[in-house]
């Protein structure tokens, strides 16, 4: 499971980050705004080519020592990270691929709400009900 | 540098190249020995052969060969490879031993040279005991040879010496000192070269014979050391191919090692050396991602065996130096032409190698500080290590390893890896990691108390992760530059990291900004600010007494900063109650302000300077006295300046140029805080966007808020001066339309309505210009009405005095207007004056600004030839009416039927009321006149209906004085069905007419074609046929069948 989920905007400023506590929450910062480098450039490469025939989900952004870096695009534009341990060997491509459609899917419902102003940082406990199941289960919850 | 003993030593980086030493050559005092050494060894690029060339002395020991064992049964290895022998077999011992020796094939002395030649061969032989080194002889001679088989004497000879010092003739060679010389030593080293194979070759085939005897219980080492024997001989032989075979079996017997905590530093090291061989080869050979893939295997391999505990600071080194040297081989590659990408380029390596450095060091610090706590356990650790590597001679460096890491200099090395990953990553155009590594590098440097290279680092990013908006980060990023500019007691930057620490985008807990606050406080009032926590006691000492030395010093107690960048915690907006202002009004301007700090903060001035500097003094607001003016926190301030303009700045712009408030007081330290403009700074933009969209959701709510939003406030940086409202009433008076050639009288009645007289009247009347070009030539203006002004007269008249006008006074004008050109036209009428307004007690000119539209339209009239009573004469007509005439012309017969007739001239002469007679002429068109012997019309009727028959009638009528032969011929069509002659030639007489009778039969309903009459005039040529078509039907409606047939057929069915 995620150590580490984060919405991004548009603008590329954050709207949205959650981590495992036991853990530097700072280090997970930096991963989720390095990995916007690959992102950025994973959708210019698309949008050069195909127009707007393009996947969503981005796939493994780029691979560090401890952790996986794995993105994801909305057409307009709003990023979804989610970081997983390495040594998680037992999470697919395609359990990935779900996770983000529910994060994407939950993300809507906050967007769909009308007293959520787009733009803003997301504080909804149904997104963070969503993001928790995602999460690592921490010994607190255990 | 401590991380040296991981250094991989130069002999494993090198390209191994087969070892030929040559003996025999006087380099020092022979002429022609350098000259043939230095043609060995000058310019070897790469297409000469491979080999690594050494001068030795003849009489060179070399290598002892140790007496070979033939059993392996009772023997133990101490390790996986001794220390030397890749050095060994690299620089010591050679492939070949090459003997120069001067001699002609005529040589007067040949048998004295010939056995001292042997004995100098026979001496290397002997050093080279038991190895297989081959020799080979190479006989300088002065005299060119002559070709081989000639020379008798030469082969003899050859001979003789061959037997003499037991040469094979392969390994005898001569070397002419002619003018070829460089053509004959690339001849002899592509020999040599040869020799040099061989060798090695013998030599693998020698290990690999060892294999038999070994058994895979006591001799698991030696497995790995023929292996990787056999590979490194493969290079030495420059088949890289097997090379890499033979290493990846001896990285993979490595690991199978039995590994326990004595001997984990050595598979580590050699499996580090393995991999390192494997990954260069693998780049060698352009497979990139073999060399990614082993090393990605490698690392995940060794990861874990880190050995004892104590020793996980080495092992953290150790990785740290693989990934360097992955990276270094790999920017190797990239600079030999390989293409690297985004997700994987060299920087990533160093990235890591810096993370297993700074790893490395936080373990140092911890053990060192085990030891100063328990200084009687760091023996033990020493013993312990000490019994731990005393097989591997390691104790010594990890002697100075203790003692180094007491002086922290690991930062040098994570430096320079992190700034080689950022000259990575900036290549590979990743600007966040690269900010990133930035931070580290700068916090690297405040380890290293290199604090003003950490601040320059960290403002450089600072920025990036502003506009970025990411709080967090630049939060975390401020507090370590914070601690930067407390320890080095910077004024300037302590307080612009605190204002911004304690601003709304900073992340810090309330009690921590709590705390920043009272030191700002402390700062402001010239006193030293509390310790950052985090910060070590040793340098806080310091840090303390250099913020007493600033303390102390009187001078630059005034401090100016520019906020506008950051995002202070005081917020300033300002704006003009107005876009614009009337000059006989007080300009309104607000400035708000807003603290986000915990604590009220007050301040001692508040100045605001406009681009005209005259008005800054009434926008000043001082604390009087002892009291100050303050910022209640989260609550937002306004204040309210109001000015006068002046009057030259009508129709100017006046700019809010800046802002400045001052925190702190004369007696301690002054600090001003500016904003450029109206104001704002690094997030406010986002804010008020935001503020905006959510503003129009919830709109009513806004308003009905009784607080001012702070976010939504908009500001207004600038208004404009404009003049005074003029009581004054401009009204024309005409009766359109305007027409022709007309003298148009527009009538103009100024009636004053102020209060006083009002002085200077002026009138500008005219066109308004900016309008057509043309328009201006064909439009005239004048103020006399009597007669109708020519071309001289202007379209615009400028600045006609009126006089003064008395309150309440009225004043009326004529203006006529003369038009030669039809459209409409925008006249422009200008009443401008002065006036003394009692309020301001200043004059001010005020103009008063009238514009009418006026609409030109042409009469349509027809004309006849001869002069004819006209039947529009004394004809009035109104506006929008139009009157047309009709006569019928009769052309006279011409000789020539294709000229043109002129139909003449039309001449109206018409006024309107009260103006003068005006004639206008219009030029009718001309006709063409064309000539037809027949005419033909069709008598068919108005509609026809889908299957009911049709029938049309056509007449031809001959209309000349001759017989007309006439060809008719009937065009099929979709259409219609039809009975009737399709083709036929007949004559008519002059002055008759002949009918012909169709039946259509319509098949399609709607507008449709019909079937074309074609007719020609076989006798007559010139005629055009299209002349004859104009006067037939081209098209008939069809109508579609009624359903009434159809019920009449149903019912009789």
């Amino acid at each position: 499971m995620a150590v580490c989920i984060a919405v991004i905007a548009k603008e590329n400023y954050p709207l949205y980050i959650r981590s495992v506590p036991t853990q530097n929450e700072l280090k997970f910062h930096y991963t989720v705004h390095t990995s916007l480098d690959v992102v950025e450039e994973k959708i210019s490469a698309v949008g050069k080519s195909l127009g707007d025939q393009r996947e969503l989900y981005l796939g493994l952004l780029y691979p560090t020592e401890d952790y996986k870096v794995y993105g994801y695009v909305t057409n307009s534009k709003v990023k979804f990270v989610i970081v997983v341990d390495s040594s998680n060997t037992s999470l697919r491509d395609n359990e990935i691929r779900s996770m983000f459609r529910k994060l994407h899917n939950s993300f809507t419902d906050v967007m769909c709400n009308p007293f959520h102003s787009p733009g803003n940082t997301i504080q909804s406990k149904a997104f963070d009900g969503i993001v928790s199941g995602m999460m690592v289960q921490t010994a607190s919850t255990v | 540098m401590a991380g040296s003993q991981w250094e991989l030593p130069p002999e494993l980086c090198c390209r191994p190249m087969a070892f030929v030493a040559l003996t025999g050559l006087d380099v020092v005092y022979n002429a022609v020995h350098r000259a043939i050494w230095d043609a060995f060894c000058a310019n070897r690029r790469a297409d000469r052969v491979p080999i690594s060339f050494k001068v030795l002395p003849g009489d060179h020991e070399y290598p002892k060969c140790r007496t070979k064992r033939t059993s392996y049964e009772w023997y133990i290895p101490k390790g996986i490879l001794k220390t030397g022998w890749m050095n060994k077999h690299l620089n010591l011992v050679p492939a070949l031993v090459v003997l120069f020796y001067e001699l002609d094939w005529d040589d007067p002395q040949w048998k004295e040279k010939q056995s001292e030649c042997a004995t100098k061969v026979e001496i290397v032989r002997t050093s080279l005991q038991g190895r297989n080194t081959k020799v080979a002889v190479v006989l300088i001679q002065k005299k060119t040879p002559l070709p081989p088989g000639e020379d008798l004497v030469a082969s003899e000879r050859a001979a003789t010496l061959c037997n003499a010092c037991d040469l094979s003739g392969k390994s005898l060679f001569v070397l002419p000192h002619t003018d070829h010389l460089v053509g004959y030593i690339i001849r002899l080293e592509n020999a040599f070269y040869e020799h040099a194979q061989t060798y090695y070759y013998t030599e693998i085939r020698r290990v690999k014979s060892h294999k038999e005897f070994l058994n895979k219980t006591t001799h698991q080492l030696l497995f790995v050391r023929h292996q990787f024997k056999i590979a490194f001989f493969s290079e030495l032989k420059q088949d890289t191919q097997n090379a890499l075979k033979y290493y990846r079996t001896a990285y993979s017997l490595v690991h199978e090692l039995r590994a326990h905590e004595t001997n984990m530093l050595e598979i580590k090291t050699m499996a580090g050396f393995i991999n390192y061989k494997i990954c260069r080869l693998c780049f060698q050979h352009n497979t990139p991602l073999d060399a990614i893939a082993q090393f990605r295997k490698h690392i995940d391999l060794c990861k874990k065996k880190i050995g004892s505990a104590e020793l996980a600071f080495e092992h953290a080194a150790w990785m740290s130096k693989q990934f360097q040297s992955f990276g270094e081989l790999f920017d190797e590659a990239i600079k030999l032409g390989l293409t690297a990408i985004q997700t994987q380029n060299p920087g990533f390596y160093y990235q890591q190698a810096a993370c297993y450095s700074q790893d490395r060091k936080q373990l140092s610090q911890q053990l060192c500080q085990v030891i100063n706590t328990f200084n009687t356990k760091c023996s033990t650790v020493f013993r312990m290590i000490h019994l731990l590597l005393s097989n591997i001679d390691l104790t010594r460096i990890l002697k100075t390893e203790m003692c180094l890491c007491l002086s922290l200099p690991q930062q040098e090395l994570i430096i320079a890896l992190l700034s080689n990953a950022v000259a990575q990553f900036k290549k590979y155009k990743c600007p966040r990691m690269k900010s990133h590594l930035m931070v580290q590098m700068g916090e690297e440097y405040y380890y290293a108390k290199d604090y003003t290279k950490a601040l320059k680092l960290l403002d450089y990013v600072m920025c990036d992760y502003r506009t970025e908006r990411w709080w967090g980060l630049l939060t975390a990023i401020l507090t370590t530059a914070l601690r930067c500019a407390y320890l080095m007691a910077s004024v300037k930057d302590y307080i612009i990291y605190c204002m911004e620490l304690l601003g709304r985008a900073s992340t810090l807990k309330e009690e921590h900004k709590l705390r920043i606050e009272n030191n700002l406080i402390q700062v402001l009032m010239n006193e030293v600010p509390d310790a950052e926590p985090e910060c070590d006691a040793s340098s806080d000492g310091a840090a303390r007494s250099l913020w007493n030395d600033r303390m102390a010093l009187a001078a630059s107690n005034e401090l100016t900063i520019e906020v506008q960048d950051y995002i202070p915690f005081i917020q300033c907006k300002a704006k003009f109650q107005c876009p614009s202002f009337h000059v006989d009004q007080p300009i309104q301007l607000q400035v708000f302000l807003r603290a986000d700090c915990p604590h009220p903060v007050s301040f001692n001035k508040l100045a605001v300077s406009l681009s005209n500097q005259e008005y800054n003094q009434w926008c000043v607001v001082e604390s009087a006295g002892q009291e100050c003016m303050s910022l209640l926190p989260g609550k937002t301030k306004c204040h309210n300046f109001s000015f006068v303009a002046k009057t030259e700045d009508v129709g100017k712009k006046i700019e809010l140029t800046g802002m400045e408030l001052m925190l702190g007081s004369d007696s301690g330290r002054c600090v001003f805080l500016s904003w450029r403009g109206a104001g704002g700074d690094a997030a406010s933009t986002h804010e008020a966007l935001q503020a905006s969209r959510s503003s129009r959701r919830w709109g009513r709510e806004v308003e009905a808020r009784q607080e001012l939003d702070w976010d939504s406030l908009t500001m207004q940086h600038s208004t404009m001066i404009i003049s005074r409202v003029p009581k004054i009433s401009v009204q024309l008076s005409h009766r359109p339309p305007a027409l022709n050639n007309e003298m148009y009288c527009i009538n103009l009645t100024v009636q004053s309505q102020e209060g006083v007289v009002a002085k200077g009247v002026k009138l500008t009347a005219g066109l308004k210009p900016g309008q057509d070009a043309n328009l201006g030539q064909t439009t005239h203006v004048s103020l006399d009405g009597s007669k109708v002004c020519d071309d001289t007269a202007p379209a615009l008249l400028p600045d006609v005095p009126l006089g003064d006008l008395k309150p309440g006074e009225k004043l009326e004008r004529c203006v006529y207007v003369n038009c030669v050109s039809t459209g409409s036209r925008v006249f422009l009428f200008h009443v401008a004056y002065s006036i003394d307004t009692t309020v301001e007690g200043r004059q001010i000119v005020c103009k008063c600004h009238k514009v009418e539209k006026v609409i030109i339209i042409l009469l349509t009239v027809s004309t006849n030839t001869p002069q004819l009573q006209s039947q529009l004469q004394e004809v009035v007509l109104q506006t929008d009416e139009c009157a047309s005439e009709c006569f019928c012309l009769r052309c006279p017969a011409l000789a020539n039927s294709n000229n043109t007739v002129a139909t003449g001239q039309y001449l109206i002469s018409w006024r309107s009321a009260n103006s003068p007679l005006i004639q206008t002429v219009v030029t009718l068109p001309h006709v063409i006149l064309e000539s037809v012997p027949l005419y033909i019309h069709a008598e068919l009727p108005s509609y026809g209906r889908v299957r009911e028959s049709l029938s049309v009638r056509y007449h031809i009528e001959n209309r000349t004085s001759l017989v007309q032969e006439v060809e008719m011929a009937v065009e099929p069509s979709d259409a219609f069905m039809f009975s009737g002659l399709k083709q036929v030639r007949l004559r008519i007489l002059p002055g008759s007419e002949q009918q012909m009778l169709y039946n259509y039969y319509p098949l399609m309903a709607g507008y449709q074609t019909l079937p074309q009459l074609n007719i020609s005039l076989p006798r007559c040529l010139t005629t055009n046929t299209h002349t004859l078509r104009r006067f037939l039907p081209q098209r008939i409606f069809v109508k579609p069948q009624g359903r009434q047939l159809d019920e009449a057929s149903i019912a009789a069915a």
